[in-house]
């Protein structure tokens, strides 16, 4: 599904003394079946924006088009269900998305809201979690009873199991250990490709920007302030310091190998990219 | 050094578990005054219950912690949390106050502080965070990392003698990780602060003077960074990444390039690479 901002603006609390606008003239097209990026600095819209993707918040100007919905500001809360059924979002807090008794519940609501039976809703809850890397044991506890990153995969899982066609994931590693965020990753790209799902990812690391997406949207103060392909975005390491952005961790190694005097054609995004340059110089010989 | 935190065969259990295994294990270590200490491990591994039993927030099955030469006890509890500053996984948990700043202050509440100094401690606390703007906004209604800088402004404002940190960056850009990562080197060349970070971040667990590694509820390693990083892949069971120059290593070996053995810091792979392509 395609998702078109056009001259979108949104304001906390309009028309009180508390009124904060987070996004300012949003124009940006999220192509069908990409993998997107947004990053930005703290406090840049970046959460206000995905919010936006399944009309949890409503543009105060402006409209968005998921697919054939069209949200504007005077779209009702009524008839929201399919849309949010196509588009799920992994929130940045992951408790403020569980809520149930249990873990097999709370994976089981969506599913269930959306038609299954209780016992196909509780198969796909078990399946969702093992896909997750928990531990069944953990269904018949309160969700609220676990860690931080066991938290995390619980609200993953409760996502996946509506089996969206757009998947939104605000910082979706924040907390696993690096292993669990390595098979995260791993997995929504996998997802991707089996069922052809669109993914905007909001994430810091610069490395999974790199490694994952084809599309990268830069955000600063409410604005969109760049759009483009990683490899455009990190050709210009004293833009991104600017918008206080860094850089992939291969890209800032290269750059301390170029003050050296090596030299590259492109500057290398990924370990793997960079490896096959220096492979590549050395003539492939193994020294 | 005199040891300011004191930990002796520390048992765990939650109570809401119909098992009886235990979620923390016969854990013991000692923290020295002024030290900084990371405790690493995967999910679930009981780094936040740890934390938690320290300052008294849950109460072990048995064993004995002693912070500051006083054995935690319902009696000293109170006194304990006084010392110790604790900043939250999920900083939506501790807010307490309507605006930044009372939030702020409310950190610094029970020290007997004169009103002014307090309110100058809660905006020196909000510049360091770079949060200076928001002071009369509601915590509740600001970005996921803003509301980390906000959780950590209280704990710079307080100064306990003891801060623990437990993945209060999480949401941080790497420019403000590395922020709040100076302003707590600062804070422990002005005083004598003890830190214990719980940490999935590499860069994190290199700043600090030792490293603790909890594996299912147990301590099952300690080291200084440098002896931990020497792990190399073993790091990933840790809970713990590669560092760049181990990754990068990996990845030149799958080019068939042969590669040092021997741990190399980033410079050490700059330069190493840089012999190899000049010589060639
Ligand atoms: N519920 C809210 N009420 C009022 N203002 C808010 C609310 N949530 C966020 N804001 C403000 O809107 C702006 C954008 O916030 P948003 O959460 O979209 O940022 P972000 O880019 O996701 O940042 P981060 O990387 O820190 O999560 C910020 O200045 C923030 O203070
Ligand atoms: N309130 C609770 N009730 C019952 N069990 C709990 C509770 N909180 C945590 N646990 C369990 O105790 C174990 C240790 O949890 P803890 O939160 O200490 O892990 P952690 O090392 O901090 O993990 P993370 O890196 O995910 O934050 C986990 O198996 C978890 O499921
Ligand atoms: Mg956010
Ligand atoms: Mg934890």
């Amino acid at each position: 599904m395609a998702i078109d901002f056009k001259q979108v603006g949104f304001t906390y609390q309009p028309g009180t003394p508390f009124a904060t606008q987070a996004l300012t003239d949003i124009n940006v097209t999220i192509p069908d079946g990409s993998y997107t990026a947004l990053i930005g600095h703290t406090g840049s819209g970046k959460s206000t924006l995905l919010q936006h993707l399944n009309a949890l918040l409503k543009p105060t100007t402006g409209t968005v088009t998921i697919g054939d919905r069209v949200i504007t500001p005077e779209t009702s809360n009524k008839d929201l269900k399919a849309l949010r059924q196509h588009v799920g979002i992994v929130f940045q807090f992951p408790e403020s998305q569980l809520f149930e008794e249990t873990v097999a519940k709370d994976i089981a609501f969506g599913p269930q809201n959306f038609g299954a039976s209780e016992a196909d809703a509780l198969k796909t809850a078990a399946d969702m979690l093992a896909l997750v890397g928990l531990d069944a044991e953990l269904l018949d506890r309160s969700p609220f009873d676990l860690s931080g990153g066991q938290m995390r995969r619980v609200a993953i899982a409760g996502v996946l199991a509506m089996a969206p066609q757009v998947l939104v994931l605000d910082e979706p590693t924040a907390g696993l250990d690096p292993q669990g965020r390595l098979e995260m990753m791993e997995m929504f790209a996998k997802l991707r490709h089996e069922r052809e799902l669109t993914v905007v990812l909001v994430t810091h690391q610069m490395d999974d920007v790199a490694n994952y997406a084809d599309h990268v949207i830069v955000m600063d103060q409410g604005k969109i302030a760049k759009t483009g392909t990683p490899q455009e975005i990190f050709q210009d390491p004293q833009w991104l310091a600017e918008h206080h952005l860094g850089l992939p961790k291969t890209t800032a190694f290269a750059q301390q190998l170029m003050a050296k005097g090596i030299q590259f054609d492109q500057l290398p995004l990924t370990e793997d990219q960079l490896a096959q340059a220096l492979a590549h110089q050395l003539g492939g010989a193994t020294q | 050094m005199s040891q300011i935190i004191n930990v002796e065969h520390l048992n765990y259990r939650y109570p809401q578990q119909d098992t009886d295994a235990l979620t923390l294990t016969d854990v013991s270590f000692s923290v020295a005054a002024g030290e900084w200490v990371a405790i690493v491990g995967h999910n679930g591994s009981g780094k936040s219950t740890l934390a938690k039993n320290l300052n008294g927030l849950l109460a072990p099955v048995s064993g004995q912690i002693t912070i500051d030469g006083q054995v935690l006890s319902e009696d000293t509890v109170w006194d304990i949390r006084r010392k110790i500053g604790m900043v939250f996984q999920n900083p939506d948990n501790q807010f307490v106050g309507a605006t930044v700043a009372d939030d702020v202050a409310f950190s610094l509440e029970n020290q007997g502080i004169p009103r002014e100094t307090m309110l100058k401690r809660v905006d020196e606390a909000l510049a360091q965070v770079d949060m200076s703007a928001f002071k009369t906004r509601e915590p509740a209604r600001l970005s996921g990392g803003q509301k980390q800088r906000v959780a950590l402004a209280g704990m710079i404002a307080a100064r306990p003698k003891i801060l623990i940190l437990d993945e209060a960056t999480s949401m941080l850009d790497p420019e403000g990780r590395a922020e709040v990562l100076a302003t707590i080197r600062q804070m422990k060349a002005d005083s004598d602060l003890t830190v214990l970070s719980i940490t999935h971040d590499i860069d994190e667990a290199a700043s600090a003077n030792r490293v603790l590694v909890v594996n299912d509820g147990q301590l099952v390693e300690e080291g200084t960074p440098a002896e931990i990083f020497e792990h190399g892949p073993a790091l990933i069971k840790m809970g713990l990444d590669m560092p760049y120059p181990e990754r990068l290593k990996a990845a030149l070996k799958r080019q068939g390039v042969t590669v040092p053995t021997t741990y190399l810091t980033e410079k050490g792979m700059a330069d190493w690479l840089w012999q190899l392509i000049s010589n060639k």
